[in-house]
């Protein structure tokens, strides 16, 4: 027999700690994954929206483009209606995310008479140029996301949002 | 490490006799089933309340994604059932477990009656127990309806005509539990709900709590 004994007070603490830890594990684990759902959650999305605006009429000047689909929110399905600030830039089309990288508002072209040709969100004046690079002293800390962009019979698609490609950090 | 985290707070705050006071007790022999084995009708007591606390845990996480609204709750229900990862043992739980604490409750009255633990000087707990015997049947009750399915609806239709049955404020008490004079829909399901998962547990805790400080303070009845 070894130097340290197992007193019958320390088996049997052993004992009921173990079985009642393997029960409150087994009562509690599905809980848990039943909660955390949504993080492990597959992200969708992605699919390509056609839109309404023929690529024709596009100009250097960015215009915005509200696109609609079909969004499935758990149980709860709805028509969302989402808009890009779109530009030609030559023979690129460029879409350029509305959603403020400083905490997510809605940036708007020409928002802010003071400093034409940018982007400029209400919420606490961040201020981004026409690539989405954001302006050094206001808010924002990166520069505006972009849309995946494809033509379709001359149309317009927008695809999934992607960080910006045209602003070296 | 558990030892020496709980001697410094131990230290501090001399939690040991709190503890104590719940944990030490006396557990006679004639209630052990390690001596007699029949002793374990003795335990259906202590299951009721353990799968009281599953129906609390499974319930409050089901809360997470139920919506009690007439256009969306069956829809909540199919999609926590189906597609969030454990929905069908989180449902299964509360689903299998609220008989489960009726059949366990049941069993523990019995027991109780035919050991004649009600008398004097119990005759309080007891009483206290017919209350928890009627906040369970509710919690049943109301939780049948929230799944808004056709079996639901229906079972809700019948209890309710069974309160309106009541002499004098019987018409009273439907609209009181429908919210409508004559539609059995939104209010009933927002109603039901409410008591369901606020006023009745809030009840529960408040009765469980007597009944045991009730047994501590008097003790398990004796020996046949």
């Amino acid at each position: 027999m070894s130097n340290n004994r197992v007193s019958r007070r320390q088996f049997l603490n052993y004992t009921l700690t173990g079985v009642g830890g393997f029960m409150a594990a087994g009562m509690l684990m599905p809980m848990v994954r039943f909660a955390v759902d949504p993080v492990l959650a597959k992200k969708g999305g992605g699919e390509y929206v056609l839109t309404e605006k023929k690529v024709s009429d596009l100009t250097e000047k960015p215009e915005k483009v509200d696109f609609t689909y079909e969004q499935a929110d758990a149980w709860y399905k709805s028509d969302v209606t989402d808009n890009a600030w779109v530009y030609k830039d030559g023979d690129k089309i460029i879409a350029i995310s509305p959603v403020c990288k400083h905490l997510g508002c809605t940036v708007n072209w020409d928002g802010d008479p003071a400093h034409p040709n940018q982007f400029f969100c209400p919420c606490h004046a961040g201020r981004y140029e026409k690539n989405g690079k954001n302006i050094p002293k206001t808010p924002p800390l990166g520069p505006l996301d972009q849309f995946q962009v494809k033509e379709k019979d001359g149309f317009l698609m927008i695809g999934k949002v992607i960080p910006n490609t045209m602003v070296k950090q | 490490m558990l030892n020496k985290l709980y001697d410094w707070i131990d230290e501090r705050l001399d939690i040991t006799p709190i503890w104590r006071d719940i944990a030490d007790h006396e557990v006679p022999e004639h209630v052990n089933p390690a001596h007699h084995f029949s002793a374990f009708v003795y335990c259906f007591g202590g299951l009721t309340f353990f799968v009281t606390v599953i129906q609390i845990l499974s319930g409050m996480f089901l809360t997470m994604y139920y919506t009690p609204d007439v256009v969306n709750a069956w829809k909540s229900v199919y999609y926590l059932q189906n597609e969030v990862g454990a929905g069908e043992i989180i449902r299964g739980m509360h689903h299998w477990g609220a008989s489960l604490v009726i059949v366990m409750m049941f069993l523990h009255t019995l027991r109780v009656f035919f050991t004649g633990s009600y008398k004097k000087p119990r005759e309080l707990n007891w009483i206290v127990g017919v209350l928890i015997f009627a906040v369970i049947l509710g919690l049943g009750f109301t939780g049948y309806l929230l799944p808004w399915d056709m079996k639901a609806l229906f079972a809700t239709k019948v209890g309710i005509e069974i309160a309106a049955s009541v002499p004098i404020i019987g018409e009273a008490i439907k609209i009181l539990l429908a919210g409508d004079t004559t539609i059995l829909g939104a209010q009933t399901l927002t109603r039901f709900f409410a008591i369901h998962v606020f006023f009745l547990p809030a009840a529960l805790l408040g009765l469980l709590a007597a009944h045991f400080i009730m047994i501590r303070r008097q003790g398990i009845s004796g020996p046949l």
